[in-house]
């Protein structure tokens, strides 16, 4: 059983579809102490990011979710579910973050309106795996399909290692996809991602990192 | 590459797919849910429903065929008709809208688009401004294109974007259910003006009609309705003209 993360904001909903299509069981999990009866976690996002930690930390759900990393289930983070893995966001003044993946979300550099550069990154875009290791499993599915991206800040991990594939806005280049051991993190929408989306979502319920 | 969005429109009354044309002259099209699973086998980038005839008795309705659809096709929605007040967007959002159209009320009450855009997100909040040529200008109108405003459109849409609306929904009034065309001095002085997405809408009779909205119009996006549900075109087909003409689209 999949465990979605409610923490009062988000598409829940539209996640929690995407995954049974993709052949999951799903269970939306408002309760901390509740998190560790299941097998796999999502944590989806929408919104900004001081409201999403803050109804994180209140609810306890910070420290649930640390302990069910460490414990070694499979995780997967969305939009603002992988914002919120890093140390610290600049959305709407300075806002720690879980800590998880070492670095920052920052904001895309100066707008561009005559280029083309609207601000948010809204649409279809690419995901590049990393050449230099084999593509992470979740992501594999992914080579040569689109994905849809809605969002106006990006994650800057510390370590290349983190770092699983790459978009690029214009000329400027930012994380699509980050992870370590049993966490990987996405920034597009892979429920809005059509049949790309739905075999990301497959590959994660296979998954046995 | 970020691709250009090419997105079928549904005009929707009483749970209904329906057309007009420059807004009159209303004709059943068709199931919602059965045009939004053949736009997702086409290929369509985005959904946008309009509700024409929105009206307080068919809300519900409407929040319905959102929450079906939604169950149907895993791609983005928009929403639009009647939204009135930060209640309504937070409605459809719940229903499996992932945008929320607003328009009349935006001109009424236009810190409603800041309200919504701070609770809920730049990127959930579309501003629908329809226009109509008047003298030298433009000038938005609202109730479907009924009633004037005095208010000029780019300059409106320049305040919504500085407002927080994450996309302009913006419909030449002229144009709309003529198939001659996108108004692509209007489109192009909009997608000029500000920083949200533009999104082209009203007048589509041919592809070349698309990549000049895109090209000329400078637009992010283009919506199209009747070229789509009558069978025309197909969204493929769309998409591998656009391609050809050198247009980042997704294939």
């Amino acid at each position: 059983m999949i465990g979605l993360i409610n923490y009062g904001m988000g598409n829940l909903h539209s996640v929690a579809k995407a995954l049974e299509k993709a052949g999951g069981r799903v269970e939306p999990v408002d309760d901390a102490d509740r998190l560790k009866d299941y097998d796999r976690i999502v944590l989806p996002g929408v919104g900004a990011f001081r409201d999403c930690i803050g109804a994180l930390q209140e609810t306890g759900m910070d420290v649930a979710l640390k302990e069910s990393i460490d414990s070694g289930k499979p995780f997967l983070g969305i939009c603002l579910g992988m914002q919120v893995l890093m140390d610290v966001s600049c959305e709407f003044g300075s806002y720690r973050g879980l800590g998880l993946i070492p670095g920052a979300v920052k904001p895309f550099p100066e707008q561009h309106p005559e280029r083309g550069f609207k601000i948010p990154h809204m649409g279809w875009n690419d995901v590049v795996l990393s050449s230099e290791k084999q593509p992470h499993p979740v992501l594999a599915p992914l080579a040569g399909n689109q994905v849809y991206y809605v969002h106006s800040y990006c994650c800057m991990p510390q370590n290349p290692d983190h770092l699983l594939g790459v978009c690029s806005y214009g000329d400027y280049p930012f994380a699509a996809a980050i992870g370590r051991d049993n966490m990987v993190a996405v920034q597009f929408h892979p429920e809005k991602s059509q049949r790309a989306g739905l075999a990301l979502l497959e590959a994660f319920l296979q998954w046995h990192p | 590459m970020l691709s250009k969005r090419i997105i079928p429109c549904l005009d929707v009354a009483h749970g209904r797919v329906v057309k007009g044309v420059q807004f009159v002259d209303i004709i059943d099209a068709g199931d919602p849910v059965e045009a939004a699973i053949k736009y997702d086998e086409q290929g369509a980038d985005e959904l946008t429903f309009l509700d024409i005839r929105a009206s307080h008795e068919s809300r519900d309705t409407l929040y319905h065929m959102v929450t079906e659809v939604a169950e149907h096709v895993f791609m983005p929605l928009t929403v639009g008709g009647g939204v009135k007040a930060l209640e309504d967007i937070e409605n459809l959002l719940h229903a499996g809208a992932d945008k929320v159209s607003i328009n009349t009320a935006a001109i009424f009450t236009p810190e409603l688009v800041k309200h919504a855009a701070e609770r809920f997100g730049s990127s959930t909040i579309v501003v629908a401004v329809d226009a109509k040529r008047v003298d030298e200008h433009w000038e938005c109108f609202t109730h479907g294109g009924r009633k004037p405003t005095g208010i000029n459109a780019v300059d409106w849409a320049k305040r919504m974007s500085d407002y927080g609306a994450g996309e302009i929904l913006l419909t030449s009034m002229d144009a709309d259910g003529t198939q001659n065309g996108y108004d692509i001095p209007l489109t192009c002085a909009v997608s000029d003006a500000v920083t949200a997405n533009v999104v082209a809408s009203g007048g589509v009779g041919t592809l070349e009609h698309l990549a000049a909205g895109l090209q000329e119009g400078k637009a992010d996006a283009v919506l199209a309705a009747s070229i789509f549900h009558f069978g025309t075109f197909t969204i493929h087909e769309a998409k591998s003209y656009l391609a050809a003409q050198g247009i980042p689209v997704r294939l």
